[in-house]
């Protein structure tokens, strides 16, 4: 039985919700921190509404707007939405005011809107959806958690429709933060040359991507999310048979996997295992990258869906993806995606 | 009082965000909440911030608002009867 | 045809005990556990009631063996895991293993100290204090301390989290994904949540009266609840008695508003009827109802409302543990489905305390007194949070 992608929206530093050509014009940053490019929210949410939501709850509700919209839905069964950071611009409004303030004549609204559900719940409010609501929040796994929860779902429930999604931001606290740790590149740029010059650290990257999938396949050609799994702390020396179990339960081998959509940070110290992954099971397949668009963040692998499917729908590997092309159109794609690594996750998706 | 109903007017687009308003959209004598603005519950909690915040009055009692809050000029009379130093 | 979820173990830490048997003891004794702010300084010291666990930061970590300036709320889940883990006598690395935590508030007790340091100068603050910040990060701390690397997960939907734990993790076995999960959740108190609840006005400055007439909001709390599920091939493998098992649960959305719950309840009710649908009981057969009852003046209403839609006035035993713990945000979940399987395994029910006047509009009144020798084989608790996240769960008697 298959899950089908049914529709999808996607709020990120490329142009990825104007209706252009994908990645027909890839937008380059210089720096180490990539913004999301927003569209006009009132298109998505009334004015009134709008006023009490933050940058990320906007983006959120907005992209899941796009998905609902393509998938031709006015509300999904069940809104399941991956989350790392949660709210940080109001959790960031309200820690500030509480030490300024000294806990005196405190606003309500950002602590409310601070929660992680609440990106989730706002989706819910706006559409009166009162089915399934799920927030996941478990850093580079949040999306595919997301996945994996819709999945089992869809299994039991076919003929539904359910919205899953991922979703970041980077505010400038966080961003200050996260330089302190030293994870992001010194000197860059050029983000889209990011893989280009071998160098310690990544960008800081935040987006918001959200899927309606469904068992019902309906009409024309169809792509399906086969399987998704997480890998914590995986070891080097098991691994690679993880990975190649993860596809014999698809009953596929690593040689027919027609597109690896790698998800390397940049960083030379976490990349190499990927790398050495990539060539030595992947060989024969055509290898993508995409945080040099996207920037690294927890919900990454959100963006690397929609570029994956989205490739797949054009059956085309835009240049600035394709790292290795081995010209087979992509009807099997595995997005792997690594976070620090720690945090290593794959995705199936393939034509049916 | 009119100069207090016009900071009053300005205070409130601001703290809830009425960016779509200007004071001159809001009727001195305006319902508040469910009807004219249709304010909400978290609206009705920002007002009280409000009062500490600009007029140093600290509403202890959050069933009181309704009174209060009915109209700008209700807010204003409110405020005007118990204004502290 | 699907087999059951069996829960094998059981672990616990609260304002009302540091441990399951402490737990019960407390009930036994009708000691509630709500008191002064001990944990940080706050204006509010003298304002606030609330339910700390008695247990400083520096004596879990010494207990545990960790360095005492992990957050607090990785440092109770943890204390509560353990127990689970040791009370289910299973050895976690023979199975497909995995932990679905739940938390609100994540490493917000250390993160708020950095942020003084850090607000005025960026460079400022000491960045360990932030390191385990996120959510999922107390979760990976008790997950390393398990020796747990198969599934790992946090979810977080406000007061209703660590239900959602529990359900996702009897969904992975139903599904055959994992054999043995480890569910529940964990939030540590914090000024942030104090203040922020304060500023919402639901805070009673005097220790919560849920379902009373005269309630006047709510008292937080803090704590970890862990339960350890388990499929039927565990249990026949591992050859262990169990006393319980996950019949039913559900999940809906009020979306009604952003903290209110709606007048009618909808959300709880469709939480509770779908729990109920899907364990295939009818509603008198539900021996006990471990309420969410935070002694908010809308969630008391619309939840009460929402019992006497489903049950008019045959409402089974009721009452709400907060009055002993406070709310404990996050982890309510996980700490209630341990007290609704101790209901189960004693074939008790707990009191709920301060309890005077039945509310007007729904005349409920729950139950006032810890009572043993009943019949207790099917337990209902729900967790209703904001952001119009319901959930209800019900444990059965194996």
């Amino acid at each position: 039985m298959g899950i089908y992608i049914k529709g999808m929206g996607n709020i990120s530093p490329q142009n990825s919700w104007r209706d252009t050509p994908l990645l027909a014009n890839p937008i380059d940053y210089t720096g180490d921190r990539l913004k999301c490019i927003e569209p006009d929210y009132s298109q998505f949410v009334d004015v009134k509404q709008l006023r009490r939501m933050s940058r990320i709850i906007k983006m959120g509700v907005a992209a899941g707007a796009m998905a609902l919209r393509e998938a031709g839905l006015n509300t999904p069964n069940g809104i399941i939405t991956g989350t790392s950071y949660g709210c940080l611009e109001d959790t960031g409004i309200f820690l500030s005011k509480m030490i300024e303030n000294n806990e005196n004549a405190l606003n309500p609204t950002p602590f409310i809107q601070s929660t992680h559900n609440t990106i989730g719940s706002q989706i819910a409010l706006l559409l009166q959806c009162q089915g399934y609501n799920q927030t996941y929040t478990q850093r580079a796994f949040s999306f595919e958690n997301a996945l994996i929860d819709a999945l089992l779902d869809l299994k039991d429930n076919p003929e539904q429709s359910i919205l899953a999604g991922g979703v970041d931001e980077i505010t400038d606290f966080s961003h200050e933060l996260q330089k302190r740790f030293g994870i992001f590149r010194r000197k860059s740029s050029s983000s889209l040359n990011l893989f280009k010059e071998q160098d310690r650290g990544t960008l800081n990257g935040e987006g918001a991507a959200y899927v309606v999938l469904s068992g019902i396949r309906g009409e024309g050609n169809a792509i399906c999310l086969d399987s998704v799994e997480t890998f914590y702390k995986p070891l080097k020396t098991t691994f690679r048979e993880k990975i190649q179990a993860f596809l014999e339960s698809a009953e596929l081998k690593a040689d027919e996997i027609d597109l690896l959509m790698i998800g390397k940070s940049g960083d030379k110290t976490w990349d190499m295992e990927s790398d050495k992954i990539s060539s030595s099971l992947f060989s024969s397949s055509s290898i993508g990258v995409f945080k040099h668009l996207c920037g690294e963040y927890p919900t990454a692998s959100a963006f690397a869906l929609w570029l994956s499917v989205s490739i797949m729908k054009d059956k085309k590997l835009p240049d600035v993806v394709l790292q290795k092309d081995c010209s087979r159109p992509p009807n099997n794609v595995l997005i792997y995606n690594s976070y620090f690594g720690k945090y290593h996750s794959l995705i199936l998706l393939r034509t049916c | 009082m009119e100069k207090l109903i016009g900071d009053l007017k300005r205070q409130i687009i601001e703290a809830l965000n009425l960016k779509h308003l200007k004071p001159e959209d809001i009727g001195d004598e305006q319902p508040l909440f469910v009807e004219g603005l249709g304010l909400d519950s978290i609206d009705a909690l920002e007002l009280i911030v409000l009062l500490q915040q600009h007029y140093n009055i600290k509403l202890a009692d959050p069933q009181e608002g309704p009174q209060i809050f009915k109209s700008v000029k209700t807010m204003a009379q409110y405020i005007t009867s118990n204004k502290t130093a | 045809m699907k087999g059951r979820v069996h829960v094998a173990g059981t672990g616990i830490i609260s304002a009302i005990g540091n441990s399951v048997p402490d737990s019960l003891l407390s009930f036994k004794n009708h000691f509630s556990g709500i008191g002064k702010v001990t944990l940080f300084n706050t204006i509010y010291e003298n304002d606030l009631p609330v339910g700390e666990v008695r247990m400083s930061n520096a004596e879990l970590s010494d207990k545990l063996s960790y360095h005492p300036t992990i957050s607090r709320t990785a440092l109770l889940g943890i204390h509560a895991a353990r127990e689970a883990v040791r009370s289910s006598n299973i050895d976690l690395g023979k199975w497909r293993t995995g932990l679905i935590s739940a938390t609100t508030v994540g490493g917000m007790d250390r993160t708020e100290s950095f942020f003084n340091s850090f607000l005025k100068d960026h460079s400022k603050g000491k960045l360990r204090d932030v390191v385990h910040h996120e959510c999922g990060s107390s979760t990976e701390l008790i997950a390393d301390d398990l020796g747990i690397n198969g599934f790992v997960s946090t979810i977080n939907t406000a007061c209703s989290s660590s239900v959602n734990a529990i359900a996702l993790g009897a969904r992975l076995i139903n599904h055959n994904r994992l054999d043995v999960v480890i569910a529940g959740g964990t939030d540590a108190l914090s000024k942030f949540t104090l203040n922020g609840f304060n500023s919402l006005m639901i805070l009673d400055r005097q220790p919560c009266r849920p379902f009373d007439a005269g309630r006047n909001g709510l008292n937080l709390g803090e704590g970890a609840g862990f339960v350890v599920l388990i499929s039927d091939r565990v249990k026949a493998s591992v050859g262990l008695n169990t006393q319980c098992y996950v019949n039913g649960f559900a999940n809906t959305n009020d979306a009604f508003h952003q903290t209110a719950s709606s007048p009618e309840g909808r959300g709880s009710f469709g939480a509770m009827q779908k729990a109920l649908d899907m364990s295939e009981l009818s509603p008198e057969k539900i021996a006990y109802i471990n309420l969410h009852g935070t002694g908010t003046l809308n969630n008391d209403l619309s939840e009460g409302t929402a019992v006497k839609r489903l049950y008019g006035d045959k409402y089974p035993r009721v009452s709400s543990t907060k009055a002993f713990t406070g709310h404990t945000l996050g982890a309510s979940g996980g700490i209630e489905a341990v007290f609704s399987i101790l209901s189960i395994q004693h074939q008790c029910v707990f009191p709920n305390l301060r309890f005077e006047t039945p509310i007007p509009e729904i005349s409920i009144t729950p139950q006032l007194n810890f009572e043993t020798g009943l019949d207790v084989n099917h337990v209902m608790s729900n967790s209703f949070g904001f952001g119009g996240n319901c959930s209800s769960i019900i444990f059965s008697k194996s």
